[in-house]
């Protein structure tokens, strides 16, 4: 009995003794684990929160609203529109083909399509927007919303896509956007993330190319909470983007609108710009494309049709077109004369052809001109007089005098895939086609024929120079941004003698308004509004001894690709002169009969600021439009 | 009324029974189930369905379950005790049979409405045998090394079966209930000491093994493990669970993202959010003052716990009491290291907060058990030995 109680008792110690060991080893894992709790949420909590910040909250640019723009009156030339369009998300949906099914029901959207959009749904992630159609009407719109209940995981929405309201009419000026590619993006810098953005539209062309930066806006940002799916579960921040900078043309719509009107079917270029300010108020090159189709996507048969088109609809000719400029360089010819020293008055006799070196050098007169000063030369076109000047003065001099008109130089202009043309001395036949000047070629340059090119663009641009009395105007096509007028560069002087300069125009005016004038039946007869120019007519041929012996034949019985290019380069009014043009008509035929009515036409519509009176214009005028092979250089 | 020598009551009315229970533990219990309603609703993005409301429903069923069997006299459970065991030894294999696979684990035998898991049942009956056994052995020769091999074998055929399942957090659960008992029974230390070099060697076979011809634990337990001492080998894979949890439970900070404002949680980043990973969500949405809470509340039930056994007169009732609050300590001890990343995840639930109905229901009822023992804590056995 004392025994048992004995043991008993020491039992219990026991009990109690372990108990409290065991317990206390519990205390102590509790420890470990309280331990670790401090560790997790206080020691390392900086780095826990970071990494699940990080897992559940993602940065989203918002596109920003690309700035308009607009034609110097206010029109809208590229403008964003409400694009009303359907997406559909796979996670709203049960049965996808039923849902397109029903769609099709309300939209164009044929059996081969709804398997395509099939196949595109099923892959993408389930919660991704899968864009089904764009560019509703407000009706098939306005069917979908009111439908919707029954359209299971479709959506209507309402997005921004870019429009040209004016078509083709100023598509070479305003350009086009597009979705940026490859190349756009590895140039895009820190803006890739925005360019990456799905319907993200960058410019390619025109002023959306040129002033893209500015037109694109910043992107705004949002800061969006995602689940583990990638799920958007609701946006934590919002920072809306600021819209692009609005654009302001120089172009007057309704002149451009002409000019385009003007060369019709032709392919060619107009370029009229304002000689004191370089505003170009008008710059068409036919034939136009329509820059929406660029937008909304080209199918591939339209691509074809523009890219196989012989006339180049894609090719913005007024800047990328470089063309002999023919008789219109004479004025460059003879100016760079007047200034190292040609008298104007002495004068060369043209009896229709020069021998010079080994060959003879024709006149586009065969039977001569008699004898010519520097005003007739011009007014009559002659080839000879220029032949002997331009042999006097040497072409280094004659190409450092066009040079300052900007002939052979890069035109400043917001526009893309501009030319530079080429005017040729002997440093640039030397170290571009590694030969020696040849003196015949001086002969040559000197009636602006061989190696020497200029853009329609250039043309205007020596033409506004020579208008202005000899000072270095640029053209360009923004004169505000975001209704702030740019003011434009002030004018140097390009060191010309003003006396040398009003030979010049007095030479062009006779041209237009003399008697015998080459565009004399172009002339603008009425008061304060007559204008001066110069006609060229660039041949796109060789034209052989025996050709020219045999009779050379006329543009019309050639092929068109192998017919003349006609030019014209003019200023008006003659007396205050405003307006620079150059008018370039590709296989046009003669200048004075195809390009010079061109110009006169558009002149007047600059200066009437419209249609002009049927008495602008004389009644031996040449009609509206005629080719006329017989008609002079 | 017939007194024993101790001058306890033999029987007890239901008042004084009701007088004599330590309402301390009920209430805490109350309030650590409370927790889990709360989590529940929480991770349910606020709301009562699916989670809580079940769980409010089983938490009442089982709790008034605990009353009752805490009022049942002691002395019955002692009696049941080997019929228990083999009851619930029977369904263990029955389960091999007839089980429902779950989580790729045979573990439920579907009886309609009720999905028995016999190994939840096991860990009680497991307590309640080997109690008894003890309490038959006279306590001079409770050191003798023979009497070491009988409750061994009991808790290691249990053990291997549930193994087998397979259900690592459950064995283990059943292995460290069993060797506390044979602890407080008063097993030589010398057992205890070897029984350490023991698992130490076990568990570097164990991991030795995953890979080799004779790998002993199965594939994706071997993935766990390599994934516990390395998460960032499989970050999408077995690794997630813990670096998630990691990453959700270590933003909640001093005082963590707000009630049902865990963003990871709510967001779906964490696994098994209502289950076995609640803690994490807890301690995103009340962090280290929420965590610590919890783990007060916990070791506040275990000190009760070992001051009402340490008053309970006879050896039955004091290891049942024992094995119930070591078991109840491994619980949530092996879910909490588990989640914070200090174990590997071997899916044993955090008791009264975790959803799940079984673990519920038997956590409960072993508290009745325990209860029970409290109240007749005086009760007086007769002896094989007596008799």
């Amino acid at each position: 009995m004392i025994d048992r109680r004995k043991i008993q008792a020491a039992t219990n110690s026991r009990f109690t003794r372990r108990g409290l060991v065991l317990f206390g080893s519990q205390l102590g894992l509790a420890g470990i684990l309280g331990t670790r709790m401090y560790q997790l949420q206080v020691t390392e909590n900086q780095q826990y929160a970071e990494r699940a910040e990080r897992s559940r909250i993602r940065p989203r640019l918002i596109a920003p609203v690309r700035g308009e723009i607009f034609s110097r009156d206010g029109t809208p030339l590229a403008e964003n529109r409400q694009n009303y369009r359907v997406v559909m998300v796979r996670e709203q949906t049960e049965d996808i083909q039923l849902s397109l099914k029903k769609l099709a029901e309300l939209i164009k959207l044929d059996e081969a399509r709804q398997e395509e959009l099939y196949e595109i749904i099923r892959k993408s992630s389930p919660f991704a927007q899968v864009l089904i159609a764009e560019n509703l009407t407000w009706d098939q719109f306005a069917d979908i919303n009111a439908n919707a209940p029954a359209l299971r995981g479709v959506s209507p929405e309402i997005g921004l896509t870019r429009h040209y309201p004016e078509a083709d009419i100023a598509a070479h000026i305003v350009g086009y956007v597009g979705a940026p590619n490859e190349k756009d993006l590895k140039r895009a810098g820190p803006a890739k993330g925005l360019l990456k953005l799905p319907g993200m539209r960058i410019g390619k062309n025109g002023v959306e190319g040129i002033a893209e930066e500015g037109l694109r806006g910043t992107a705004g940002l949002s800061r969006v909470e995602r689940d583990v799916h990638g799920r958007t579960i609701r946006e934590l921040f919002r920072q809306e983007g600021t819209q692009g900078d609005g654009l302001d043309l120089t172009i007057d719509l309704e002149l451009q609108k002409y000019a385009m009107e003007r060369l019709g079917d032709e392919s060619g270029a107009v370029i009229v710009m304002d000689i004191n300010d370089g505003d170009v108020l008008a710059l068409a090159s036919t034939p136009g494309y329509d820059p929406n189709n660029f937008v909304l996507g080209l199918s591939q048969k339209q691509w074809v049709e523009l890219r196989d088109n012989e006339k180049n609809p894609l090719t913005n000719k007024a800047v990328a077109g470089a063309y002999p400029p023919g008789s219109t360089f004479k004025m460059m010819t003879l100016l760079a004369a007047l200034e190292n020293g040609l008298n104007p008055t002495d004068g060369h006799f043209c009896n229709g052809s020069l021998w010079f070196g080994n060959r003879f050098f024709n006149c586009w007169k065969r039977q001569g001109h008699g004898y010519m000063d520097g005003v007739s030369a011009i007014k009559n076109s002659c080839d000879i007089y220029f032949y002997e000047i331009a042999q006097q003065v040497g072409i280094d001099k004659i190409a450092e005098v066009s040079r300052r008109f900007g002939l052979g130089i890069e035109p400043q202009i917001e526009l893309s895939r501009v030319k530079s043309g080429v005017m040729p001395d002997r440093n640039w036949k030397e170290s571009v086609l590694g030969e020696p000047w040849y003196k015949g070629e001086t002969l040559n340059a000197g009636i602006g024929q061989g190696y020497t090119t200029t853009t329609p663009l250039q043309l205007a641009v020596m033409t506004a120079r020579l208008a202005n009395g000899g000072y270095d105007v640029s053209p360009r096509l923004i004169r505000g941004r975001n209704g702030e007028r740019i003011k434009p560069e002030p004018l140097r002087s390009l060191g010309i003698n003003p006396d040398n300069i009003a030979l010049v125009r007095q030479a062009m005016s006779a041209v237009t308004n003399e008697q015998g004038g080459t565009a004399f039946r172009s002339r603008i007869s009425a008061i304060g509004k007559e204008m001066s120019g110069k006609t060229g007519t660039a041949q796109v041929r060789y034209i052989s001894a025996a050709e020219r012996a045999n009779g050379v034949r006329k543009n019309k019985d050639l092929p068109w690709k192998l017919r003349d290019h006609a030019l014209f380069v003019a200023y008006a009014p003659t007396d205050k002169p405003r307006y620079a043009i150059a008018v370039v008509v590709e296989h046009g035929g003669g200048g004075s009969a195809v390009a010079a009515p061109i110009a006169r036409d558009v002149l007047l519509h600059a200066q009437y600021q419209g249609k002009p009176p049927p008495d602008a214009v004389p009644s031996d005028a040449v009609p509206f439009w005629g080719h006329d092979p017989l008609g002079p250089v | 009324m017939s007194m024993s020598l101790s001058g306890a009551p033999v029987q007890l009315g239901l008042g004084r029974k009701l007088l004599r229970l330590n309402w301390a533990l009920p209430i805490l219990l109350a309030i650590v189930s409370l927790v889990g309603f709360a989590m529940l609703y929480s991770v349910a993005g606020g709301d009562f369905d699916p989670w809580a409301r079940a769980q409010i429903i089983r938490f009442t069923v089982g709790f008034l379950g605990m009353f009752i069997v805490a009022m049942i006299d002691i002395r019955l459970w002692y009696k049941a005790a080997w019929p228990f065991y083999i009851f619930a030894f029977a369904l263990l294999i029955a389960v091999e049979f007839v089980g429902t696979k779950g989580m790729g684990a045979v573990r439920w035998i579907d009886l309609g409405p009720i999905k028995l898991q016999p190994s939840e049942l096991m860990k009680i009956a497991l307590v309640v045998v080997l109690a008894r056994y003890y309490h038959d052995q006279r306590p001079d020769r409770v050191k003798n090394i023979f009497l070491l091999f009988p409750p061994l074998l009991l808790i290691a055929l249990p053990a291997a079966l549930v193994i087998k399942q397979p259900d690592l957090g459950t064995a283990v659960l059943l292995c460290a209930g069993g060797v506390a008992i044979m602890f407080m029974a008063g097993a030589s230390l010398w057992f205890f000491g070897l029984l350490v070099v023991g698992a130490g060697v076990l568990i570097y076979a164990i991991f030795g093994s995953c890979g080799q011809d004779w790998q002993i634990l199965k594939d994706y337990q071997c993935r766990r493990l390599t994934t516990f001492l390395d998460p960032a080998s499989d970050p999408q894979g077995a690794g997630y669970h813990i670096t998630q949890s990691k990453i959700a439970f270590g933003s909640g900070g001093y005082s963590g993202m707000g009630y049902t404002q865990g963003p990871q949680s709510r967001l779906d980043f964490l696994p098994e959010k209502h289950t076995d990973f609640i803690f994490t969500t807890l301690g995103e949405e009340f962090g280290l003052i929420g965590a610590l809470t919890l783990l007060c509340l916990y070791m506040v039930i275990l000190f009760i716990g070992l001051m009402a056994t340490l008053r309970i007169k006879h050896t039955f009732g004091r290891l049942v009491a024992t094995g119930v609050c070591f078991t109840f300590f491994c619980y949530f001890a092996i879910n909490m290291a588990m989640v914070m990343g200090l174990a590997p995840v071997v899916g044993v639930p955090l008791p009264l907060v975790s959803y799940g109905g079984t673990s519920m229901l038997v956590i409960l009822f072993a508290f009745g058990l325990l209860l029970s023992a409290q109240v007749h804590g005086r009760v007086p056995f007769k002896k094989r030995t007596d008799a």
